[in-house]
This record gives structure tokens, C-alpha cells and sequence, in this order.
């Protein structure tokens, strides 16, 4: 696999031959987890295992606590409380499935503005960011409907609210509202769709992680130089890389311990501190809690969503120009999911020849800028939408979109970068020093 | 430089994660340094017991706790009662039963019954549903360093009545000053011209629950309304969070197994790249 030359796999006794002609499965495994990986690879680059362990942790725990949940609106908090306390270990396998969504996204987050930094997402590899953006959209739906799932008040009324976006598409809005929860409100037909599709999509994002592992492997990683792994000969692109067995599964498996570490201290003495307390209480239609926010990965881009009232002028820009079609609630949402479609564009949108931001002198304070924008929607998302926290987010949300619209095509053009180093052996060397000296 | 960037992401997902703040008037909490707060707080034993009295005696009369079996009682962690006096204390209750329809005594795999009275929410999960003071901005750090938590606040809504304020000196019809509930209603006499509330607290539909001497224990203990309130805000953590203690032992050994198995790999991706890596010449 790929195109980096290396070493395959020999089938070597008669056995091996045998099934190696009708499946050649050992092969694939093989090619797998050798794969050439560029040696200078920062503990940014860890996320990819860390999200995949994650994947796997939400699919086995979800399967157990399946068998003790019942999604039905008269019986599924009762099932919770039945989980944490009459399940064995009931309560260890919930407090790791809820803990465990924030822990993957922690990572996915970290894990993409790796890409933003590094230019991960630029020639060859677009398609491989391409799937990881579907990825990411698939998990926030998944994250969403799972949150529903216990029927407390917040997953109603978030249920409620959000669902209420496709209610704002001019036209076919409402209708698309109905169809999506079964009925004309959040009631047991949307508990029972939502439990269909959170248990389905899982699998389908491990599908399409087996296409994103696909699109890297074949293209080859990049890496913090963003200098491509020379491939002239197998000993050209030895110097360069290291198979990904041992050398990063061990490297990732230590990292996966450490974070693990943290992980379980937060589930053992403070698993509820993520979550929202008014989720304790039962869903109830006929009370609405005081402030409705969404999980902590979630609030970026519902600052996004709220930033952009009647009252700013782009807004008004939009429904003059669409004869009203566009009203303030529907150009919120188009900001919420323009958002993500920037960010799924930034391929095509950076115009610089340099891949790595570490090259880029002006690019990385626009980054921390981008970086520093992330948090900043994110603490706003939490915070009532009045002043400032309106002016607030109408500012950030304005730098985000102008950071990919704008600024990175400018930059390209105007950004003289810093000269890069001619192989990937040369950083590693610059870093670690030479092994071609035995004698010291 | 990422780094950095990744360090801060975790500062800020600290201070989001609070949730929002309520925008409604501010209420007084006491805090209290209960028996199970801290990494390696347990429950106080014989604390749950008195507090299951207070519960049974005053606070069952309206509130139910509907989620939590009774045969727990017994449980490890718990109050740790002993099976027949479990046995005996689920007899009290009049249970319908689900197969048969018709009642009989309650048994101990029997849950708690509902609450008894329109209005009157159901206490199970109380403790883990009020938790939501997340001072200072938002942050949860008070819940994080001082431990305030539900109990702080079941506590000091049993014990914070006090009489109507000089803006409100009639109060409301039915209702209860309290300083410490925040989401009653308000006289319009005490409220600025935002419409925000000048007064601690609101009114609220209970009346004072606990008064000196409303039980008597068995163990001696002094049963003041304060230590009353102490004890069953104690005793319905338990019952909102009963394998706390379990969790935070599963919590430790994981920390624990982790902090060596992480060394190990440690050691072992030294040692595997130092094959790789020369001296640093620069």
C-alpha cells in the first residue's frame, strides 16, 4: 500500500502460500502496520490512536449499556438510574460512554488543528480531510442523539432546540422539522429514531475511518516539516521514516496510557463535571430550564449560530437581497453549518506553497489567532446571549470565517516563507543528532 | 507552538464547561465539609442512617425518591442497615403490586414510593441535579476545591428561611422566603428596574421543614434543625450517587495501574528509538 517503497510481505510456508493466493489478508495487515511513517512525527500526532481508541471504547461500551436501556419516554431515565445503580458496574460503563464522547472530541478537535497547523489538509491529502470533516460531522450527530437518549431536561430541550434549526430552512423548514422527529414535537417517535441512529452511525463512522486510515496510508502521513518522505529507492525512504510497528505503536500506546490516566481520574472523582445537572432531572414538556446549552463541544459553533441576530447588517444584507427569504434564524444556521464548510474547503482555499506552519512566519500568529478565536466561541456559546457576549461572538464568529476566507488565500500570496529543511532526515538529525556516527 | 495552543485549549474547555451561569438573582449557600467530599471521602455511616430517619419521618410525608431501591439499605457504602430491620422498614410501605395489581406490604427489592404530593419533586436524584452553582464564573471550581456540591445546597434550602425582607414585608400568598432558593418567584417590590431581584433568594411553595427536636435519635447525636438538615442532605447524595465510594476506589486503581503501565511504555519507546537517534550535535 502506498507509495512510499518497502518492504512486503513473504508468504513463506505452504500454509501461508496457500491463503496468501485466495486472501492475501496477512498481507494487508501487514503493509498495515509497517507502514513507512516519517521519523520526525510530534506527540501531535498521537490524536489519530487516541481517536480510533475512542471509536472502539464508545461501540463496546454503547453495546453493554444497550442491553440494559429501554428508549421509550415513559421508561428510558428509569433505565438509566437502573444502569447506575442496579447493573453491575452499571455506572463505571455510563460515566465511560458520557466521559468518553468528550474525550473523543477533546481529541478530534486537537486532532484537526494538528491538520490546520501542519497544512496536513493540502495536495495529496484533501481527500483524506475531506472524510476526516464527514467524520467529524458524523460524530457530532451521533454525540447529539446520544445525548437525547437519557431524556433528561437538557437532552429534550437541547433536542428541541436543535431539531428547531431545520424548522428555520425557508419553505420545506417545517415540514423537514415533522419528518425528522416523527410528529410535531420532541416525543417518542424522535427518542426511538434518535436510539436507531446513534446505535447506526458509530459503524458507519468506523467505515469511514477505515477510508481515512486508506487515503493517509496511500499518500503517505505528513508530518511537522511538511517536507515529503523522499521515495526515489526503499534506501532513500528508510533514511526518512521508521515502520509504524514498533516505533509509533509504542509511542502511541505511552501516550494513550497518560491520557488514559487523566480519564479515569475524572471518571472515578468528578464524572458529572462535563455534564449538565438539569440532565438529573426527568424530561418535562411543560417546563423549560432557565439557560438551554449544549455540551461543551458543541458551543463554538452555537455561538456561531446565535452570534448573527436581525440587527447585524450582513444579516439585513441577506434578507434585502433574498426578498426576505433569508430571515436572521436561517442565516444563523447557514453560519453554523458555513462554519464547518469552510473549514471542510481549506484545501482549496489556502493558496500557500509551503505545507507546514512552522515555515510560515506570519500564517502562525493568524493561527493562534484561529486558535485563540476556537476558545473564545466556545466560552461565549456557554454564556447568556446578551451583552457583551453578543458583541462578543459576532466578532469571532467574524474572524473565523475570515481566517479561511480571507486570510489564507492573502497569505499565500503575500507571506515569505522561511527556507524549509531538504529532507526529513536533516530535522530529525537537526533535533536528535546523527546516528551515522557509531563511534560516539 | 502547538503546544502551547493545546495546553490552553484544556484551560478554556475547563472554564466552558461550567455551563452558564444563572442570570437570575444570586442565592446564599453555606458550604459544608461533608464526610464523602474530597478524593478519598467516604460516607459516614451512621450519618445516612440519621439522615434516612429525618427522610422518613419529615421529608416522606411529600417527597418520594422513586428511583432508589429500598433492599440498598443494605447495601456496602451505604447506610448498611441490617437485612431485617431492611425487611422491616420496607413493610411500611403500601406497594401496588405490578403482576397482580392489587396492594401489599412493601418488600425490599421494592423501589421507594413516588412522591406523595402534586408538586413536590421526587428527591432521588436531587442532590446530583442541584449541583449546578458553578461559581466562580461559571467555572465549577468552588465544586472542584471546596466540594460544594447538592448536599451545600439541599442543606441550606432547609435551613435558610428567614422572614420577609423590608421590600416585601407581606411576602407572597402561600410561599416561604427563603435565601438560598433561587428559582421562586420574587415580589415585584424587590426587584430593580432591570427587573432583577435585590434580595438573596425567593419564595418558595415549601414550608420550613425541620424545627429542634423534630426527631429523636437513637445514636444521642443533638437534633437540631441543623444538624438534621446536615444529615439528610447527606443521605439523599447517597441516594443520588450510592456506588460513590465504589466509583472513586475503581477511579483510584485505574490511576494507579495506569501511572505504571504508562512508566513501562516509558521506558520501552526510550529505549526503542534510542536506536534512532544519535547525540544532539547542535
Amino acid at each position: 500500500m502506498g507509495g512510499i517503497p518497502h518492504d512486503h510481505y513473504e508468504p513463506k510456508t505452504g500454509g501461508e502460500q496457500w491463503l496468501h493466493k485466495r486472501l492475501p489478508i496477512v498481507g494487508l495487515l501487514y503493509d498495515t502496520i509497517m507502514i513507512p511513517t516519517p521519523k520526525n512525527l510530534n506527540w501531535m500526532w498521537i490524536w489519530g490512536i487516541i481517536l480510533t481508541f475512542c471509536l472502539a471504547l464508545q461501540i463496546i461500551t454503547g453495546i453493554v449499556l444497550v442491553m440494559h436501556y429501554t428508549p421509550h419516554v415513559d421508561y428510558a431515565f428509569a433505565s438509566v438510574e437502573h444502569i447506575m445503580r442496579n447493573v453491575n458496574g452499571g455506572y463505571m460503563i455510563r460515566y465511560m460512554h458520557a466521559n468518553g464522547a468528550s474525550l473523543f472530541f477533546v481529541a478530534v478537535y486537537l486532532h484537526i488543528f494538528r491538520g490546520l497547523y501542519y497544512g496536513s489538509y493540502k495536495a495529496p491529502r484533501e481527500v483524506t480531510w475531506i472524510i476526516g470533516m464527514l467524520i467529524y460531522l458524523m460524530m457530532m450527530g451521533t454525540a447529539f442523539m446520544g445525548y437525547v437518549l437519557p431524556w433528561g431536561q437538557m437532552s429534550f430541550w437541547g433536542a428541541t432546540v436543535i431539531t428547531g434549526l431545520f424548522g428555520a430552512i425557508p419553505g420545506i423548514g417545517p415540514d423537514i422539522q415533522t419528518w425528522l422527529l416523527g410528529g410535531p414535537a420532541v416525543d417518542n417517535a424522535t427518542l426511538n429514531r434518535f436510539f436507531s441512529l446513534h446505535y447506526l452511525l458509530p459503524f458507519i463512522i468506523a467505515g469511514l475511518v477505515a477510508v481515512h486510515i486508506w487515503a493517509f496510508h496511500t499518500t503517505g502521513n505528513n508530518n511537522p516539516t511538511g517536507v515529503e518522505v523522499r521515495r526515489g529507492s526503499k534506501e532513500e525512504a528508510a533514511r526518512d521514516t521508521v515502520p509504524f510497528w514498533p516505533y509509533y505503536v509504542i509511542k502511541d500506546l505511552f501516550a494513550l496510557a497518560i491520557i488514559l490516566l487523566v480519564f479515569f481520574a475524572v471518571i472515578g472523582f468528578m464524572p458529572n463535571y462535563l455534564g449538565h445537572p438539569d440532565n438529573y432531572i426527568e424530561a418535562n414538556p411543560l417546563s423549560t430550564p432557565a439557560h438551554i446549552v449544549p455540551e461543551w463541544y458543541f458551543l463554538p459553533f452555537y455561538a456561531i449560530l446565535r452570534a448573527f441576530t436581525a440587527d447585524v447588517w450582513v444579516v439585513i444584507a441577506a434578507e434585502w437581497l433574498s426578498f426576505g427569504i433569508i430571515d436572521a434564524k436561517f442565516f444563523g444556521v447557514l453560519a453554523m453549518f458555513g462554519a464547518i464548510a469552510v473549514m471542510a474547503l481549506a484545501p482549496w482555499l489556502d493558496t500557500s506553497s509551503v505545507r507546514s506552519g512552522r515555515y510560515r512566519p506570519m500564517f502562525k500568529w493568524w493561527f493562534a489567532l484561529l486558535c485563540l478565536d476556537f476558545m473564545v466561541l466556545m466560552w461565549v456559546g456557554s454564556m447568556p446571549a446578551e451583552e457583551p457576549y453578543a458583541t462578543i461572538s459576532l466578532i469571532a464568529s467574524a474572524y473565523w470565517f475570515a481566517y479561511f476566507l480571507v486570510i489564507l488565500p492573502l497569505l499565500g500570496v503575500i507571506e515569505k516563507p522561511l527556507p524549509q529543511p531538504a529532507t526529513i532526515e536533516d530535522d530529525f538529525n537537526a533535533h536528535y543528532g546523527s546516528k551515522a556516527h557509531p563511534a560516539e | 507552538m502547538i503546544r502551547k495552543i493545546a495546553l490552553a485549549t484544556a484551560a478554556t474547555l475547563a472554564l466552558s464547561a461550567g455551563g452558564a451561569l444563572a442570570a437570575t438573582g444570586h442565592s446564599e449557600l453555606t458550604d459544608f465539609a461533608f464526610a464523602h467530599e474530597g478524593p478519598f471521602g467516604r460516607f459516614d455511616q451512621f450519618q445516612l442512617q440519621r439522615g434516612l430517619q429525618v427522610y422518613t419521618e419529615v421529608c416522606s410525608a411529600c417527597h418520594g425518591l422513586k428511583f432508589v431501591p429500598i433492599r440498598t439499605l443494605a447495601d456496602e457504602g451505604g447506610p448498611g442497615l441490617p437485612e431485617d430491620q431492611v425487611r422491616a422498614y420496607a413493610k411500611q410501605f403500601t406497594i401496588t403490586d405490578k403482576e397482580t395489581g392489587e396492594d401489599r406490604e412493601g418488600i425490599p427489592t421494592d423501589n421507594f414510593p413516588h412522591s406523595g404530593m402534586e408538586g413536590a419533586p421526587d428527591l432521588s436524584l436531587m442532590a446530583k441535579a442541584r449541583a449546578g452553582f458553578h461559581g466562580p464564573y461559571g467555572t465549577g471550581m468552588s465544586q472542584l476545591f471546596n466540594g460544594m456540591g447538592g448536599p451545600e445546597y439541599i442543606y441550606s434550602i432547609l435551613t435558610h428561611y428567614e422572614e420577609n425582607p423590608e421590600c416585601a414585608p407581606d411576602g407572597i400568598d402561600g410561599f416561604y422566603y427563603n435565601t438560598s432558593f433561587p428559582n421562586g418567584g420574587v415580589p415585584d417590590t424587590c426587584k430593580d428596574e432591570h427587573g432583577i431581584s435585590t434580595v438573596p433568594g425567593s419564595w418558595i411553595a415549601m414550608p420550613p421543614p425541620l424545627s429542634d427536636d423534630l426527631v429523636t435519635y437513637a445514636d444521642g447525636h443533638a437534633a437540631t434543625a441543623s444538624n438534621m438538615a446536615e444529615d439528610v442532605a447527606s443521605f439523599l447524595m447517597w441516594t443520588a450517587e450510592p456506588k460513590l465510594m465504589a466509583r472513586r476506589e475503581a477511579g483510584f486503581t485505574a490511576v494507579a495501574f495506569l501511572l505504571v503501565l504508562a512508566s513501562l511504555l516509558y521506558l520501552t519507546n526510550k529505549r526503542i528509538w534510542a536506536a534512532q537517534k544519535g547525540k544532539k550535535t547542535a
